[in-house]
Order: C-alpha cells, then sequence, then structure tokens
C-alpha cells in the first residue's frame, strides 16, 4: 500500500521489509512456539542478539541520513543514542523500587550508595513511562537542535565539524563518569527488573521488545525513503554537492542541515532506548568516541547514501564483531580498521554498491 | 505566450514584488563599495548603476574584483563601507543570500556549479521560484503549470534532450547553460553571470550570446567576461573595472578607444 508505493524503486529497501517481517513472525514463534530440542528453536540469547543488531542498524540508518545524503560528518552519533539509552535506563531504574540492595523505595542503589537523601530534580517525572518516552526523543534532539543551531550557523563544516561532534560526545561520556552527575558514574544503570510491569528478563518481553526493534526498523526507513525521494530530500542532496550553489538559489542550508540532523538525532535516540533493556544496562560507555567512528564504518561499508546499506553494514560489521571478539578479541580493531580501509578503497559505494547497477534509476 | 508570461507574474509573492520599487527605471545601485581582505583592497569606492532591463558587460583584468563585486550584490561579502540597493527600497546589505535569491537577483558562478549527481530536470526543479522552507520541500509537488515552466526552459537552455540526465554527465558548455537555465527557473529580476563562456568552444560561445541577448528588456543581466569578441557580440554599454574601481564607462567603440583601457589590457589583448 503506502509502503510499498514508497518503496517501488527501492529493490534493496524491499529486501530489508521483508527480511522484518519474516523476523517479526517467525522469531516469536522460533522461541516461544517451538520446543527448545527442536532445529527450529532459536535460543533467547540469539534474540536478543538480534535485537541489539536491530537497534544498531536503526543508528546506522540515522547517520546515512545526515551523512550519506546531507554530507554532515557526524563522529558523534553514539552521543543520541547513549542519552536515549539513558532516559529509558532511568525510567527502568525507578521500576526497581524497593527490590534494590539497599531497598530503598524511590532512591537507586547508587545513590543510596553515595548517601544521597533524595532524588535529584531531574530524575522526577521518570517513574511514568510515558514521561521517560518524551525524554528519550527530546532530550537529545534539545542537544541536537543546540549543538547544530550553533555549529551550522557559524559554518561549520566538514571535518572541523567532524572534530566537534566528537568533542561532544567525549565530553559527555566524561561528564557521565562522574558520580556527582547522578548517573551511576562508572557503572551506569543496571539491574532492571520489569518494564511497564512485565518482567524484563522473561521470553516474551524480550520477544516483545525484538518485535518493537523491528517495527521501529521498518517506520523509521519508510520515514527517512519518503525524505529523500522527496525534494526536501534533493534539497539536502543539493547541499552535499554544492552548499553554495543551494544557498544562491534561495535555501536556507543551515535550516534544512538543522532539520535533517535533529530528526536523525531523534532515530538514534530511540534506537538506544530500545537498545538498554535488551542489553539490560547502560553506561558512559556507550558515549565512547570510537563508538560513534564504529557507526560510520558500518554505514561506509554498508554503503553510505542507499539507506538499505547502512542497514546491511551495520548487521554484518556487528556479526563479525560477535563472531572474532568471541574467538580472538585482540585482532577485532585491526580487522575493524581494515575493513573501513578497503570498502573506502575499493567498494566506495560499499558493499551493496557491488549488487546495484552504477549510477541511479532515472524516470 | 504573452498570456503564460502574464499569469506567472501572478505566482511571485507581493512582498517581493512591492519591495522592489524600480520607479526610477534602476534596478541595481552600488555606491562607494570598498571591500579589503587583509589590508588588500579589492574593491576601491567602486560605483554602480544598472537599469531595467539592461544588458550590461563589466570587462577588466584579472583580480579587478569582478567576482568580488558579485559577492557583494549577493551577500557572500560585506562590504567595509557603502550602500547596495536593489531598486529603490531593497537594502541589501540588510539581507542574507537566500533572501536575496528570492528578492529576485541571481548568480552564476565562475566556475560552473551545478548539482552533479542529480538529473536537469531535477536541477531545474529545485531553482524553482516557489516557497522554500523546510516543511513545503518535505511535501512539495510539481503543478501542471510548473512541469511546462521546467520544459520551457529546457528548451530555452537547448537540453531538452538531455532532461534525465545526470548534470554530471554533461560537457563543460552545457552545464554552464543548465546553471543559466537554474536562473531562469527563479524567474529574476537581475541576472549576474561571471564569465559564460570561459571554457567554451566557439559554437558554444555563439549559443551563449544568443540565450543572453534574448534575455534582455525581461531581464536585467550583468555579465562578467574576459573574451572581448564575446563581449562586442552582446553588449550595448561596457563597464571597465580596474583594481577595485571603475575606469571608464561607456559604448564598446568608445570604451575599445580609449587610451586608459589599452594600458590596462597592453599585452593581454590584441
Ligand atoms: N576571500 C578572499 N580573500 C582574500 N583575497 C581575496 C578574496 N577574494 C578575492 N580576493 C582578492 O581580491 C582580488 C579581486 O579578486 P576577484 O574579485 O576574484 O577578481 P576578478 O574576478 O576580477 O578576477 C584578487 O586579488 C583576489 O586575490
Ligand atoms: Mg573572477
Amino acid at each position: 500500500m503506502f509502503s510499498m508505493g514508497l518503496l517501488k524503486n527501492d529493490l534493496g529497501g524491499r529486501i530489508i521489509f521483508y527480511l522484518l517481517a519474516a523476523a517479526a513472525i517467525l522469531v516469536p514463534v522460533c522461541n516461544l512456539v517451538v520446543p527448545e530440542t527442536s532445529v527450529f528453536y532459536l535460543s533467547s540469547y540469539t534474540v536478543t542478539l538480534v535485537g541489539k543488531y536491530l537497534t544498531y542498524a536503526l543508528l546506522a540508518l540515522a547517520l546515512d541520513l545526515v551523512w550519506g545524503y546531507c554530507g554532515i560528518l557526524s563522529l558523534g552519533h553514539g552521543a543520541f543514542f547513549a542519552l536515549g539509552g539513558y532516559s529509558m535506563g532511568m525510567y527502568l531504574m525507578r521500576q526497581i523500587g524497593e527490590r534494590g540492595v539497599y531497598g530503598h523505595p524511590i532512591l537507586p542503589d547508587f545513590m543510596v550508595f553515595l548517601n544521597w537523601k533524595e532524588l535529584p530534580w531531574y530524575w522526577y517525572g521518570f517513574d511514568q513511562f510515558w514521561f521517560a518516552m518524551l525524554m528519550v526523543v527530546l532530550v537529545p534532539t534539545l542537544l541536537a537542535f543546540v549543538f547544530g543551531w550553533l555549529a551550522f550557523r557559524s559554518r561549520v563544516t566538514g571535518v572541523y565539524l567532524a572534530i566537534i561532534t566528537q568533542a561532544l560526545t567525549y565530553a559527555l561520556m566524561l561528564a557521565f563518569f562522574l558520580n556527582e552527575m547522578g548517573f551511576g558514574g562508572n557503572n551506569g544503570l543496571t539491574d532492571f527488573k520489569d518494564i511497564l510491569g512485565f518482567n524484563i528478563q522473561s521470553d516474551a518481553t524480550r520477544v516483545v521488545i525484538f518485535v518493537l526493534s523491528c517495527v521501529a526498523l521498518a517506520a523509521a526507513y519508510l520515514a527517512c525513503r519518503y525524505i529523500v525521494e522527496s525534494k526536501l530530500g534533493r534539497v539536502v542532496l543539493a547541499i552535499r554537492d554544492a552548499e553554495d550553489r543551494t544557498r544562491f538559489i534561495g535555501y536556507r542550508v543551515e535550516r534544512f542541515k538543522l532539520w535533517i540532523f535533529v530528526f536523525s538525532a531523534a532515530l538514534a535516540a530511540i534506537a538506544g532506548a530500545l537498545y538498554v533493556p535488551q542489553v539490560g544496562i547502560i553506561n558512559p560507555g556507550e558515549f565512547a568516541p570510537l563508538n560513534s567512528i564504529e557507526v560510520v564504518i558500518w554505514v561506509a561499508v554498508g554503503g553510505r547514501g542507499t539507506l538499505y546499506g547502512a542497514i546491511a553494514g551495520a548487521f554484518l560489521v556487528n556479526y563479525s564483531k560477535t563472531l572474532l571478539t568471541g574467538s580472538l578479541p585482540e585482532v577485532w580493531l585491526f580487522v575493524l580498521g581494515s575493513m573501513f580501509v578497503l570498502s573506502t578503497v575499493f567498494l566506495p559505494k560499499g558493499l551493496v554498491g557491488l549488487f546495484s547497477k552504477d549510477g541511479k534509476e532515472d524516470e | 505566450m504573452n498570456k503564460l508570461l502574464g499569469s506567472r507574474i501572478d505566482q511571485i509573492p507581493d512582498s517581493v514584488e512591492a519591495g522592489v520599487d524600480t520607479r526610477h527605471g534602476q534596478v541595481l545601485y552600488l555606491e562607494n563599495i570598498n571591500v579589503s581582505f587583509d589590508g588588500f583592497q579589492a574593491l576601491k569606492d567602486l560605483n554602480l548603476y544598472i537599469d531595467e532591463g539592461e544588458l550590461r558587460c563589466i570587462i577588466g583584468p584579472n583580480g579587478a574584483g569582478k567576482t568580488t563585486m558579485m559577492d557583494v550584490i549577493t551577500g557572500k561579502t560585506r562590504p567595509d563601507t557603502g550602500t547596495v540597493f536593489f531598486g529603490q527600497l531593497v537594502d541589501l546589505l540588510k539581507m542574507d543570500e537566500p533572501s536575496i535569491a528570492q528578492a529576485g537577483i541571481c548568480r552564476k558562478f565562475q566556475k560552473p556549479t551545478v548539482f552533479e549527481h542529480q538529473t536537469v530536470f531535477n536541477n531545474l526543479e529545485l531553482a524553482m521560484r516557489t516557497n522554500k522552507n523546510v516543511w513545503s520541500t518535505l511535501f512539495a509537488s510539481l503543478s501542471g503549470e510548473q512541469l511546462d515552466l521546467i520544459d520551457e526552459i529546457l528548451e530555452t537552455i537547448g537540453l531538452v534532450g538531455q532532461r534525465n540526465f545526470l548534470a554530471g554527465s554533461l560537457s563543460h558548455g552545457q552545464k554552464q547553460w543548465l546553471e543559466i537555465g537554474m536562473l531562469l527557473m527563479q524567474q529574476p529580476k537581475l541576472l549576474l553571470v561571471d564569465e559564460p563562456v570561459a571554457g567554451m568552444t566557439h559554437q558554444e560561445t555563439e549559443r551563449t550570446a544568443e540565450l543572453l541577448l534574448a534575455l534582455e528588456g525581461k531581464h536585467s543581466v550583468v555579465v562578467v567576461e574576459h573574451d572581448m569578441e564575446f563581449v562586442r557580440s552582446i553588449s550595448r554599454k561596457v563597464t571597465v573595472l580596474h583594481e577595485g574601481s571603475v575606469l571608464v564607462e561607456g559604448e564598446m567603440d568608445q570604451v575599445q578607444n580609449d587610451r586608459r583601457v589599452a594600458e590596462v589590457y597592453l599585452g593581454t589583448l590584441c
């Protein structure tokens, strides 16, 4: 219907759509219905692992929108992902209630441990799911708005922009490491018990979050596809390829960049919020500059400026990471680096470039 | 044809049209413009007036300040002193690049700049005069009239056959025409054209001259060019820039026989 209309000229998108639909139907069946002895049984470990990849794919999609289409190389997208994750984590923390180690009805364990007597004001409201979900989107987009407004208005572009986005995520990492900030410091937020009253460890809850991740990725994909196919998408491409020309035909380049950057930050934040209940923890390490650089590599390896390439890249690189860090953890960074170098040198269009015909489809 | 043009004028936002008061017959006023880069004076007490519907050529040796002058008019460079008015009322020094473009001053860059990864059609569509804010572009669709306009401009610039080609695949000359087409899509009052025939073959140069001559009367056009033969073939009035100010202004013959012009150009012209 509407979605298939959007994907009419987008084979890669259709494939991803069918795969997501299949996963959303088969994974619950294979995990919850199929007996554990069957070859078709899918362990909860696998469900969670693939669910995590789905959130990474959503993050990669968000980055491809700004980098692949608008030429904004953000090396700080992990920050929006982590902020979304922390908002979700704060909700999950407050659901623990009296079940914490110290049994305090309101304060999370780490606050009791720090001898805090009261909940800091910025933790108010996070016991309400709707409020926390609002903050998941609001906090990162507000940061993206302020940051983007300052950077784009001063016409910071290219490498300089990339560097300040790195600085942004690095600064946030240092801040979140501090115990006094009130986000659990080093250890972050963890030991979650339940979400909306459902046990977060149970198979059924995991499957539901998995399906929600599929739905979120599919919906985000359609939204991004709509954007890049619209005239706004062509303006954004124009900005990427000839910023001055775009400005001199009457477009307020800064506003377009800001809009797409904020939208992208919102997607990254939603990805982070879906990530946290699946992995069960969020800590300042998620802000690490290397994390954001990895996202760029996923997109470069998959193929930037295609949307589906970003998703393919996120799955591929992370699957390799899972395989390798299990067996040879010390070589992973070298493999990652080589993947990046090889794909930039030999596959400028990424892996999906191997399958698509050169150039774009004309009407 | 006239009817068509008439209906299009209606689409131009009132606010813009009302602002450009050209009752005195002049569309652009530059007075006492000074621009310096790190102590180097690129423009010195420059004065320039362009009439409505006029086709004016600006010539001058490399580094005379021709491109800088266009940068001042289009908002890219702020002059240290001076005034720049569009018609009687619109103070261009108070506006940024997009608003100057939307008000009806469009420029072609010295180096042809088109959106290489998009089709010729999409290049023209992007340039089209319409609401250019974020939300309108997100939900924009082309009306029949707008499609006709694009087809008409494709005809004018001779790229009908290249409609669905990527702009990056065009020849150098075709890119220059496409960029001129993009200016025309904005239905500007004033076109600033920086070195349109640089790097063109003889035939392409002739076609470009025809194209620019066809605009005379409908738009004011300022052309910066080195190629004297080209200037001779299109121009009514010529302004010679030298070291950031106007050296001579007048008819082509008059200018060519001027002793000072000969001195400035000695060796560069035959
Ligand atoms: N952004 C700038 N910074 C420093 N110098 C500049 C800048 N733009 C132009 N200039 C200098 O100003 C002078 C006039 O340049 P320009 O307007 O490009 O000349 P023209 O177009 O007539 O060849 C040149 O000497 C050039 O080097
Ligand atoms: Mg020049």
